[in-house]
């Protein structure tokens, strides 16, 4: 039976793991590479590597690090930050990624998915979407949370799904941070509508919040978190002998 | 040394990062006196069959192939790859494969039912049905990495393996000197990479 996936996420700027809550007050944690190869080592099922350097020379180091973790970490490695063309798309996966996450990227362009559907295939095409409740309805945000861009998130969601998107990576602004679990809420109206894979971010602050995630809405496929790894709140070995145990499909490292 | 099939398609930094780390020199090359000099070929492949299947037709490779792995040389076809294989494929239309191991690639999609997500997308357990060389370092219930919306099907005499999603779906072939993983290796952390340790014993 396929395993319900762990993914931590690594926030990076110049070179280094950052993480805050809010999406303000970032945080120096540690070294990319090590950090990767030290939870591939523990089980994380995939890594994420988000890019939030502003830079030129920062984007440079960026890919360098990718190279590098490329070369010694063997789980799948999903790529996002700075990705606005289908030439983003190319520099990233020729460094090692092996699926691409858009955001900011598709909404102001709302041709790239497709483009880079069609010429990478889905498998490789993943939609990050910050989402926030305004109103009483789901809006995505742009630019890290900041910028409401006025799009209502499922139907936007959805579009991105029917232009060739092959995963959504589903992120609440609303719980992130604030460790008091995802935001199932949230991740239902969206899991009801896609048929590919969802991933939840944003809220996770304990094992139970996982268990909860998978138990509650068996078609989110992962999870997804930053500082309670980076800050070993959570350790993935764990995490993945509770899921066991409560008869959620993980794939544990014995 | 170990020759990566470089026809165009995919992207292949991780798969020669894989055979580094454990120690085996692998090339990615177009050039036919590499493939010959090669001890065993990698035939990767991802995205559309009938895309990767013209590439590798154009790209004036096939036929060299062919003609090493009939001679006996060892290849593993990896992913689409593998599924290039096979005598048919049942992706957007009807074309031929390779050939080299009997059976089909058709969609899940006919298979299972409607719940289920098509691609298969994430870490699933290896279920032994024939014994493979490529087995030696691991272990049934080994997890290995899928991605893919397609699978091999009458192939049930070369099938060494199969993974449960929905229904059984072939995870790995061998006929003789050639195997074929749907899987990822290069991206099934240390499973992966002892498969290919056992792959690169081979001459």
């Amino acid at each position: 039976m396929i395993t319900k996936r762990i993914i931590p996420c690594l926030d990076v700027r110049n070179g280094r793991v950052v993480k805050g809550t809010n999406f303000e007050g970032l945080r120096d944690v540690s070294s990319p590479v090590d950090l990767a190869d030290y939870y591939s080592r523990c089980g994380a099922d995939e890594l994420v590597f988000y890019d939030i350097t502003a830079s030129s020379d920062g984007r440079k180091l960026f890919t360098d690090i990718l190279r590098e973790t490329a070369s010694r970490v063997f789980i799948p490695l999903t790529v996002g930050g700075g990705i606005n063309t289908v030439d983003d798309f190319d520099r990233v996966l020729k460094c090692g990624a092996d699926k691409v996450s858009v955001n900011s990227g598709a909404i102001r362009n709302p041709s790239l998915v497709k483009e880079a559907a069609l010429k990478y295939g889905s498998q490789c095409v993943v939609i990050s979407a910050d989402v926030k409740r305004v109103n009483g309805e789901f809006r995505v945000f742009a630019k890290g949370g900041r910028e409401d861009t006025g799009l209502e998130a499922i139907s936007w969601i959805c579009r991105c799904v029917d232009n060739g998107a092959g995963e959504v990576v589903l992120n609440s602004i609303d719980t992130d941070g604030v460790k008091k679990g995802f935001d199932l809420e949230m991740l239902k109206a969206v899991s009801d509508r896609v048929n590919v894979p969802v991933i939840a971010s944003g809220g996770a602050g304990c094992i139970q919040d996982f268990i909860d995630l998978f138990k509650t809405l068996p078609r989110v496929d992962a999870g997804l978190a930053a500082s309670i790894f980076h800050f070993g709140e959570v350790k993935i070995a764990d995490l993945k002998h509770e899921m066991a145990k409560n008869g959620i499909p993980a794939r544990e490292i014995l | 040394m170990t020759a990566i099939i470089d026809y165009g398609v995919g992207n292949l930094f991780s798969l020669k990062s894989s055979f580094s780390a454990i120690g085996e020199e692998a090339v990615i090359t177009k050039d036919i006196s590499v493939l010959e000099r090669a001890d065993r070929l990698i035939l990767p492949g991802v995205g559309a069959f009938r895309d990767a299947r013209k590439a590798l037709s154009e790209s004036g490779l096939e036929e060299k192939v062919l003609e090493l792995v009939k001679g006996g040389k060892p290849m593993m076809g990896i992913c689409l790859g593998m599924q290039l294989l096979f005598e048919k494929d049942y992706e957007d239309g009807e074309y031929d494969g390779l050939g080299l191991i009997p059976g089909e690639v058709r969609p899940i999609r006919e298979k299972i039912g409607d719940s289920l997500k098509i691609p298969q997308i994430g870490w699933n357990a290896l279920i032994y049905k024939n014994p493979s060389k490529i087995f030696k370092y691991i272990k049934e219930g080994d997890f290995v990495y899928f991605v893919h919306s397609y699978h091999a099907t009458g192939c049930e005499t070369y099938t060494t393996a199969v993974t449960e999603y929905g229904a059984n779906l072939t995870a790995s072939v061998e006929n003789g000197n050639v195997f074929g993983c749907q899987f990822h290796p290069e991206k099934s952390g240390d499973v992966g990479l002892n498969i290919l340790r056992a792959f690169v014993e081979m001459k």
